[in-house]
């Protein structure tokens, strides 16, 4: 098999916290290749945006810590190499766009100055020329009037403009992967389309490798090509996107997907999942889950369930993953 | 930025004239100039009463502090009780007092800054609690023990300055009273210089630029430390009012002629006009500094210069 | 179509807190985890109680908050009753012993007037404990009161006031000392504490309107106005609860910037006079004698700067405590 563009392998992450250990990433694994869309589904605190950090390397250490794992890109484990080396292929060859843009942006530095810094440092470029690729770059991502607005600062643009900066910014160096933060929870409905569309278009241009984090199930029916779902700093479930849409193989993501109106399911009521998520200081035995679950039985509470193989490209960590499969539409109603 | 800059002139004058306007009120209301002008004697009534008109101190306190106000603003600031004009005596020592202030805000950027980033980018670690603990003994020791002890160790114990400064004052002589002038500040320059580091090296936009691939120096000097100088710059900016105000205490122990010196004979002589002189120029210095200071602010933070 | 709310039953509306609903809430609760700050799950109880009870709790293991508090109880014993520290007399000297070195039973010597410089130097914790405790109240008091109204009515009242502060910060503060306090007769500690009252309030106040206007904000205070409560009640029960750490945190160390004004004031000549004891006045007596006898000048000086430094070590311990991302 060739070698995937990106490659986690057991990633485990530790915070050191007021109140102990908390477990961030627990044991994460996923591929992701050139020209793909990976969406990384969770709640908050399920260790998605720590998983981006730890590949990216701009985890905050201490109080972060990686244990275990490699992160292979382009089969060079990036936590083992000198950090010389990984400095020059963050931003270069693989990039990362934010979520805030107002605050991931430098508020005292021009956005072309934020711009043409990408090509001064990983390029050598002159200032002048630089700055004429800052201007290229507005312009790619659709900023009007790029040339009057190269000397602006990011507090002068509105949110959704900022974005594509953030996106410029990312773009410029045409990185083989990129991962986005909730790239688009911090607009407005309106224009989070028109974002998403953008990164879309420009993935498509460059056959870019992206990583979707976000919670938001529109958004990722619409882009991605299989996700992965995340729980307590497991991944719980991989599918391709149409599959896990058909027929969720875990309980957490029959319960993300029932508790988000729907058209298609238009009049039927909608369901939450109960209780919260597990502190990750304290991790519950056997399933995370196990709690908040409508299926759990005593062999949940413990023995922690492997990743199983449920169908081609398809994972679930549930030891009920085939009852769960076969539910389908009718496990809503019971409940 | 032009309205800016005239809406904070015209906040200025109001205040201006408060500050100064409290000052004449303690030295002309509370005080009795005349009476001091004849120290132990009783002053005769009727000379007493030609002096109080020859001096426009018959008339009610705000048409004096006017009079005295119109005089300053024609650049008369009176004449001291010796008959010497205030503005001569002025001449002679703020050149003093601003050479001393120079020295000490010198020190105090460089050293302070120094301080504050060696601890802001090794936080939590020996060298960043050292300076910590540091910087509050100093800011804990009053100027006027520190200078005297400095003073002892240097100037008699060790001999390395003249312990007292000839009235030329040079640079060169003002090092050490420079150096106890800023000492006080120096410290909270170390401090602010540091949490504001520490503050913004958390901030996104540093996770930013780490993410765009660029070296540590260059993260820390264009990202990190252009942001988390504008509140030091603005303290600097802000002391050296306060530091030409507060010089008298180093000035006194170091024997320094300059402001505060004049300042402080005034006052035991009760010379009316150099006091009130003096200090309205010190508040206007003052208010002055403040007034650069958020222009400045404006200037380094583009965030508020387009507020 | 959505249902009006109050027809979606309560387990659906718990999903937008706790599932993938909750766009909002989820972003900012992960970058909290994200700080090592209080984990998803973790209960957090009513916000500025759990404030000061985490800050006890970081306090109490602290070691400098501990030894400048330690420091600061012995202090005002002395300053209560300094006999307990030492028996003698103050003011009664002897004119022989004059600058003599330390001996049995005078562990500090004795000064250029012949008094022993450890008595004085115990008395002396009076006059500065007092004009320091004192000066700092009433500072916090009206620079509080002041600045909270000013906070919370904010409008015309606000800049009135706001202007007032700027013309007594306008004055800096020795020379405003040296001015006003010349003229002042009469040398107890109430000129000075006056004083410093007068032109310390300015920055409580500061502190104090900024903090109201940020409780203000909030959407608990806007939420019991918008159950009707009044003005009284929500400045005494909603706001000042939240708006005080920062005015304490600041008092704290103005005591101890206060008590070195004190000290300050006192060496030039303006502040406290003879026979009060004051660490100043013996500071700057022992000034002119620094060439032959240091250990006048020593004791009193260290006195000074141990209590400064202990009022500000607790003021910013106890900041650090309120704020533990500073650290």
């Amino acid at each position: 098999m060739n070698e995937a563009l990106l490659d986690v392998r057991d990633l485990h992450v530790e915070f050191r916290t007021r109140d102990g250990v908390a477990k961030a990433v627990n044991g994460v694994s996923c591929t992701v290749e050139a020209g793909e869309t990976l969406a990384v589904l969770g709640e908050s605190g399920s260790g998605k945006s720590v998983t981006a950090q730890a590949v990216m390397g701009i985890l905050d250490t201490p109080p972060g810590r990686i244990t275990a794992g490699e992160v292979l890109f382009r089969g060079q484990d990036l936590l083992t190499m000198g950090e010389e080396h990984r400095r020059r292929l963050r931003g270069d060859r693989l990039a990362m766009i934010f979520q805030d843009a107002l605050s991931a942006l430098n508020p005292v530095l021009t956005v072309g100055a934020q711009l043409a810094e990408m090509f001064e440092v990983h390029q050598g470029m002159t200032r002048r020329d630089a700055r004429t690729r800052a201007v290229q770059l507005m312009e790619r991502v659709r900023i009007p009037a790029a040339e009057e607005r190269v000397g602006d600062f990011p507090h002068q643009f509105s949110g959704g403009m900022r974005q594509r900066i953030m996106i410029a910014m990312a773009m410029a160096l045409e990185p083989d992967l990129i991962i986005a933060d909730e790239p688009t929870t911090a607009l407005d409905v309106t224009v989070q389309a028109q974002v998403m569309d953008l990164l879309a278009e420009l993935q498509r241009e460059f056959n870019m490798g992206l990583v979707l984090i976000t919670h938001d199930l529109g958004v990722v029916a619409d882009v991605a090509d299989k996700i992965a779902v995340m729980y307590a700093g497991r991944i719980v479930e991989t599918a391709p996107v149409r599959a896990l849409y058909a027929a969720p193989a875990h309980p957490y993501t029959r319960g993300l997907l029932d508790s988000v109106p729907r058209l298609d399911r238009k009049g039927r009521p909608l369901h939450a999942i109960k209780g919260l998520p597990p502190s990750l200081t304290d991790i519950p035995p056997g399933c995370p889950f196990n709690p908040r679950c409508p299926r759990a039985r005593d062999v949940c509470h413990t023995d922690r369930p492997p990743l199983y193989t449920v169908g081609p490209e398809r994972t679930s960590a549930c030891h009920f993953w085939q009852e769960t499969l076969e539910d389908r539409d009718d496990a809503g109603a019971r409940r | 930025m032009g309205r800016y800059v005239v809406r904070r002139l015209l906040q200025m004058i109001p205040v201006f004239a408060g500050s100064t306007f409290l000052i004449f009120f303690m030295v002309y209301a509370l005080g009795d100039p005349v009476a001091a002008l004849f120290g132990d004697k009783a002053p005769d009534p009727a000379v007493a009463a030609r002096i109080r008109q020859e001096l426009y101190l018959d008339q009610p306190l705000w048409k004096q502090y006017l009079h005295y106000m119109g005089q300053v603003l024609t650049g008369d600031f009176g004449t001291a009780f010796t008959g010497q004009p205030v503005l001569e005596l002025m001449a002679d020592a703020f050149p003093v007092t601003i050479r001393l202030t120079i020295v000490a805000v010198l020190f105090e950027v460089v050293v302070g800054i120094a301080l504050g980033v060696a601890g802001g980018l090794r936080r939590g670690r020996p060298a960043d609690t050292t300076v910590l603990m540091l910087t509050l003994v100093v800011v804990s020791v009053p100027t006027f023990v520190s200078g005297y002890v400095l003073q002892y160790l240097f100037g008699v114990r060790w001999g390395l300055v003249p312990p007292t400064v000839p009235p030329e004052a040079a640079f060169a002589q003002l090092l050490l009273p420079g150096v106890v002038l800023g000492l006080v500040s120096l410290a909270y320059v170390t401090r602010l210089t540091r949490t504001s580091l520490v503050e913004n090296a958390r901030a996104d936009y540093i996770r930013t630029a780490v993410a765009k691939g660029l070296p540590r120096h260059r993260v820390v000097l264009r990202h990190l430390l252009r942001n988390s100088l504008i509140p030091v710059v603005t303290f600097i900016g802000a002391d050296v009012g306060a530091l030409m105000g507060g010089a008298i205490v180093t000035e006194r122990i170091f024997n320094i002629h300059g402001v505060g010196y004049q300042l402080y004979q005034g006052i035991l002589r009760q010379n009316s006009p150099t006091v009130v002189g003096f200090v309205t120029v010190l508040v206007l210095v003052f208010l002055v500094a403040n007034l650069v200071v958020d222009l400045l602010y404006a200037v380094l933070d583009p965030r508020i210069r387009h507020a | 179509m959505p249902e009006p709310t109050d027809r979606i039953p309560p387990e659906a509306r718990d999903a937008v807190g706790s599932a993938a609903g909750g766009a909002a809430g989820l972003a900012t609760r992960e970058a909290e985890s994200l700080e090592g700050g209080p984990v998803p799950g973790t209960a957090r109880s009513a916000k500025a109680r759990s404030l000061w009870t985490d800050a006890w709790h970081d306090l109490r293991r602290n070691p400098v908050f501990v030894l400048s508090a330690l420091v600061i109880v012995f202090l005002l014993l002395i300053a209560v009753w300094p006999s307990l520290v030492a028996g003698g007399n103050p003011l009664q000297c002897d004119l022989a012993k004059s600058q003599e070195g330390p001996q049995a039973g005078h562990p500090f010597g004795f000064d250029a007037q012949g008094c022993d410089v450890f008595t004085r130097t115990v008395h002396g914790a009076r006059a500065s404990i007092t004009v320091g405790v004192c000066a700092t109240a009433g500072a916090a008091l009206l620079g509080s009161v002041l600045g909270g109204l000013a906070g919370y009515y904010g409008g015309w009242w606000d800049a009135v006031l706001s202007r007032l502060a700027d013309v007594f910060f306008g004055i800096p503060i020795i020379l405003g000392g040296l001015v006003f306090l010349s003229v002042v007769t009469g040398r107890s500690v109430w000129p000075v504490v006056g004083f410093i009252v007068l032109l310390g309030w300015p920055q409580i106040s500061r502190i104090a309107r900024g903090a109201v206007v940020a409780a203000k904000q909030h959407d608990y205070v806007q939420a019991a106005r918008a159950l009707g409560a009044g003005d009284a009640r929500l400045l005494l029960r909603h706001i000042a609860p939240n708006a005080v750490a920062p005015v304490i945190v600041v008092a704290t160390i103005a005591l101890g910037t206060y008590i070195a004004l004190e000290a300050t004031l006192s060496f030039i000549g303006v502040g406290l006079r003879p026979p009060t004891v004051s660490w100043g006045i013996d500071i700057s007596n022992a000034s002119t004698q620094i060439r032959n006898a240091p250990h006048m000048l020593l004791w009193p000086a260290g006195a000074l700067s141990l209590t400064v430094l202990a009022f500000i070590m607790l003021g910013d311990a106890v900041r650090d405590a309120l704020d533990p991302k500073l650290r």
